[in-house]
């Protein structure tokens, strides 16, 4: 039977003398990364035989309170560092947890290019539109107009849509979930999981201490709230025109093949 | 024993598969290209693997991520591409993660003279990550000691924990001279450290202060589920970033593993020193030319030795010690402004002359002017 109460989950996967977390208050990785580890119990993946690649970052901490062989790397490479273990030890689970900055800018060349290839790797993005740790800066996935201590005035430039660059470049199983959506991530999860080739899962994750804050967008609950708001499932995506779903994220497996 | 005539390039990947390494990713560069080639050709009926991956930092980034999960592991570039890998060098140098890094030296700075040799990155392989690291580089000037040197690396990189460069060259990587290669069994081969299956307190980081202990490497997948973190870390790989003792301790520790192990490391020739009164060190394609230049001026009755270094990093500072001892001057042919000459003059430190011969135009210092240089100047000082 998987494990799904928090306890027995801290007990199996976490290192609990690491706790508590390096997270600000209200931060949407915890939320996140127990949803993810519900996955991981319904895959009924091997311990001993699954590797995490973490970026650098507020998310480059996700792996570092787990209890599995954990490689941290330098920033941007967290999926050419995988590429190499999962190249020569096939037999492994190996899964990228890193952001946004990480993988879709310093590391945005690796990123498509495992696409590409479909290398069997899982990338667990966790989006939550700007540069946490460092204290604020845009991302690539900041949205036109929304301000940060690089775009005080607010940001000029359009943001990236993971899932579709992913897509686009080649990857066989894509899927979005958000820190409100736990269920819907512990099942995208589980089934990238159980799929052979390149899987990506993008999640958004609200930050209120940086993007937050810079934008008046409430705290967490408030955040939380918006996730719910503005995202639409797939299903009801495919019967609804594309004005209406205009500023919307599409959540579930939007791509497998 | 078979006999081959190959390129400098060619032994280098003939040695890297003779001594294990199981794990090639590259990218495209002259004058590097033919390692890729070969190891595309010959990993994959050995059971390894290769890859082009989309860069070189993703190529490094990848040979680590291979080497933590138990391979040996090789990449190979030149200038432009190595530029781009230093930051992942000092990865592997605090994640302790064995592998090699190949630079057949073309001309620079940027993309420079592509098809042509120079030495001008002896620094770079020091200095070129950030911080304060340790690092091991050799440097063949033969077919015959690329392949030599290949091994040695290889061997080094997972005895140490560490990453090692081999400094070929454009003249080197691409010459071709027939050397007898050694059959398997007669090659000395390290294979890295691991702890016991049953090992209940594995700290992939535990070695001994002074750098001689190089703590045991388990692999990814084998149960020990330990972290390999790009921070300074606690021995067991776990982030320390605000334990300043902890800091000290481990940048001292793994700078100390290069230090302790220096006379392992450090590999010359010495020609014709013994009654020498000018003593010329060179390395790589220069020494070929040192070599000849010792020669013509043994005939004229010139007393000249060579001191010929295939380490560069270690530097081989007790060799030039001994002989600044003996000799009344030096004389330092390079191909870059003047690079391994200050490491000769820290050693002799104003007690004999040295003399910097530099080229910097793609083309070999000839034995000629390195005469020249030693009739003109040397010997009237000498």
């Amino acid at each position: 039977m998987p494990k799904t109460h928090t306890a027995d989950l801290l007990d199996q996967y976490f290192l609990k003398e690491r706790l508590p977390t390096i997270w600000c208050p209200g931060c949407g990785l915890g939320t996140a990364n127990g949803a993810i580890l519900r996955g991981f119990e319904a895959a009924g993946i091997d311990q001993d035989k699954t590797v995490l690649v973490n970026g650098i970052g507020c998310s480059g901490r996700t792996a570092a309170y787990l209890d599995f062989d954990v490689l941290k790397g330098t920033h941007g490479r967290a999926i050419a560092f995988a590429t190499g273990i999962k190249l020569y030890r096939p037999e492994l689970n190996v899964i990228v947890m890193a952001g946004d900055g990480d993988t879709l800018a310093i590391g945005g060349n690796h990123f498509i290019h495992a696409a590409r290839r479909n290398v069997d790797i899982k990338v667990i993005l966790f989006n939550n539109f700007i540069y946490g740790m460092t204290g604020g800066q845009v991302s690539p996935t900041t949205p036109a107009g929304a301000k940060a201590s690089t775009a005080p005035e607010g940001y000029n430039e359009r943001a990236f849509d993971a899932c579709k660059l992913a897509e686009a470049a080649g990857a066989s199983f894509v899927a979005r979930a958000t820190s409100y959506h736990v269920q819907l991530l512990s099942k995208v999860v589980r089934d990238a999981l159980t799929h052979t080739g390149f899987a990506l899962i993008e999640i958004l994750a609200q930050c209120p201490q940086q993007y937050g804050r810079w934008n008046k967008s409430g705290d967490a609950f408030e955040m939380l709230m918006w996730e719910k708001e503005n995202t639409v499932r797939v299903e009801q995506a495919r019967n609804m025109l594309p004005e209406n779903l205009a500023g919307k994220f599409v959540i579930g497996e939007l791509v497998r093949h | 024993m078979t006999r081959k005539l190959l390129q400098g390039n060619e032994a280098c990947v003939e040695a890297a598969i003779a001594a294990g390494v199981r794990f090639f990713a590259g990218y495209p560069i002259t004058p590097a290209t033919e390692i890729a080639e070969g190891m595309a050709r010959d990993l994959p009926k050995v059971g390894g693997i290769f890859i082009q991956m989309e860069d070189e930092i993703g190529s490094i980034a990848a040979c680590i991520g291979a080497s933590v999960a138990g391979a040996k592991a090789l990449t190979a570039s030149s200038g432009p591409g190595i530029s781009l890998m230093l930051e992942n060098i000092g990865f592997a140098v605090i994640s302790e993660t064995p592998v090699v890094i190949v630079n057949v030296m073309r001309g620079g700075p940027s993309t420079g003279l592509p098809t042509f040799p120079a030495q001008m990155d002896v620094m770079q392989a020091r200095w070129g990550s950030h911080g304060d690291y340790p690092i091991v580089a050799f440097a063949p000037s033969s077919v015959r000691e690329t392949y030599e040197l290949t091994v040695k690396a290889i061997n080094t990189a997972e005895m140490l924990r560490n990453p090692v460069f081999l400094l070929s060259d454009a003249m080197v990587g691409h010459m071709r001279e027939a050397i007898s290669l050694p059959e398997p069994e007669e090659l000395e081969l390290f294979e890295r450290r691991r702890p016991e299956p049953d090992e209940v307190d594995f700290a992939p980081h535990r070695g001994s202060q002074d750098g001689f202990e190089i703590p045991l490497m388990a692999r990814f997948g084998d149960g020990f589920r330990f972290h390999v973190d790009s921070n300074v870390h606690d021995d067991y790989g776990f982030p320390a970033t605000e334990n300043n003792p902890m800091a000290d301790r481990l940048i001292h520790r793994l700078n100390n593993k290069v230090k302790a192990h220096a006379d392992e490391l450090i590999l010359v020739d010495e020609d014709q020193l013994e009654d020498a009164d000018i003593a010329i060190f060179a390395y790589g394609s220069s020494a070929r030319s040192a070599m000849e230049a010792v020669e013509i001026a043994r005939r004229r009755g010139l007393k000249v030795g060579l001191l010929k270094a295939k380490t560069l990093w270690p530097f081989p500072e007790n060799y030039v010690e001994k002989w600044t001892r003996r000799v009344k001057a030096w004389v330092v042919p390079e191909m870059n402004l003047g690079q391994m000459v200050r490491e000769v003059s820290l050693v002799v430190k104003g007690r004999v002359p040295v003399y910097p011969l530099n080229r910097v135009d793609g083309l070999l210092i000839e034995p000629h002017q390195i005469l020249s240089l030693i009739e003109t100047q040397v010997l009237s000082l000498a």
